[in-house]
């Protein structure tokens, strides 16, 4: 019998809300939404975690500039703020090396992240996801069972299709979605018909901003970018009565 | 520290299984714990047993605690080792006791260097036995 699934539970229990932001295919901006969502977050007063599950190319703690910090002990791993987010990742303990791990190391390393893991009283805790509709949603699903996803797409039929198949996975598991937002957007797209054809709800679109690239590692700069703007509309709209 | 909450984990669980069975007390738990975890043994067994003080069903439990060898093998070549510590520098071997499979960051197969290898044994914390009266 593993222990250490048995307080994963408790180690969660004042957590209000814990988004998991995913998509399915790489490249869609899923790291952008979960690092901009946790920066905006904070800055309207939530108390906000952010944990990057995307273990083999984890990227939130070079969009949101976190560097020079390492968790603290005291009975189990304290982490660290950055930006009044508390920000967990394997950066801390792989740094700039590559971690090149299957699918049972990935599901391992999960559980004693969260075994240990001691995150306190949060309204949110933003989970970004890795690419794929494999082990790393199966795992949270297994893991954190009140884990909502928010699904993220862009206009392309080649990341829609994917994004259909894990709203069509996570709706038979009986999962809750809050919602999908379309980034990188262009111009017109058919995408919120097709997500609405799905009865789920399609929470915004953010258009290609090409100010966020130079923006990345500066959290001043990227709370300026349309990118941002964006993004807190999404979350008056959608967490109104949170 | 975090071997305290390894320790939490391992209690939470004994109550649980009490719980659900009805035990009234549990005299023996064994504890396999896995060699790549490198748990401070003495800090684990403290917490343990300060953890267990605040419950009646665990005031007389014995606890056993058996360390499994770490062993590995690589998916390309076949070949299996055990794991040295002493090949690691403080900062690799601190991370691995953090997160176990970082191993596959900072260790390679001795034989044909590819980093694609199991973790056949040696690896997490086990409530392997519950004894009960």
């Amino acid at each position: 019998m593993d222990p250490r699934l048995n307080i994963i539970d408790e180690r969660l229990k004042n957590i209000k809300k814990v988004i998991a932001v995913s998509g399915g295919k790489g490249g869609i901006g899923k790291s952008s939404v979960a690092s901009v969502l946790s920066l905006n977050l904070s800055k309207m007063g939530y108390r906000v975690g952010l944990l990057d599950m995307d273990f083999c190319g984890p990227s939130t703690h070079i969009i949101l500039g976190i560097k020079d910090i390492y968790p603290e002990e005291d009975k189990g791993v304290i982490p660290p703020e950055s930006h009044g987010i508390k920000f967990m990742s394997i950066i801390y303990y792989a740094g700039d090396n590559p971690s090149p791990l299957r699918g049972v190391d990935i599901s391992n390393a999960l559980i004693e992240l969260l075994a240990v893991t001691l995150w306190g009283e949060l309204d949110f805790l933003i989970i970004d996801m890795p690419p794929g509709i494999g082990d790393a949603i199966l795992d949270v699903i297994r893991l954190i069972k009140k884990t909502e996803f928010l699904v993220i797409t862009t206009p392309s039929k080649v990341a829609l299709e994917t994004v259909k198949k894990v709203l069509k996975m996570l709706k038979e598991l009986g999962i809750q979605t809050i919602g999908v937002v379309e980034n990188m957007k262009t111009g017109e797209s058919y995408t919120k018909k097709e997500i609405e054809k799905l009865e789920i709800p399609y929470l915004g679109e953010i258009y290609f901003d090409k100010d966020f690239e130079n923006s990345i590692g500066d959290t001043e700069r990227l709370l300026k970018t349309e990118f941002a703007r964006s993004i807190k509309n999404i979350i008056l709209k959608t967490f109104n009565n949170f | 520290m975090h071997e305290w909450a390894l320790a939490e984990a391992v209690i939470s669980t004994a109550l649980e299984v009490s719980k659900e069975k009805n035990i009234k007390e549990i005299t023996e738990l064994r504890i396999k714990m896995g060699e790549l975890q490198q748990i401070d043994l003495e800090i684990f067994e403290f917490a343990l047993s300060e953890l267990t003080k605040n419950h009646d069903i665990l005031k007389k439990t014995k606890i056993k605690i058996k360390t499994e060898k770490a062993i590995f093998r690589c998916n390309v070549c076949g070949h299996e080792w055990s794991f040295a510590k002493d090949r690691l520098t403080s900062e690799e071997s601190e991370s691995i006791h953090f997160v176990p499979e970082i191993v596959h960051t900072y260790m390679r197969c001795p034989k044909c260097s590819s980093p694609d290898f199991e973790i056949i044994k040696g690896r997490g914390v086990w409530l392997d036995s519950i004894e009960v009266r």
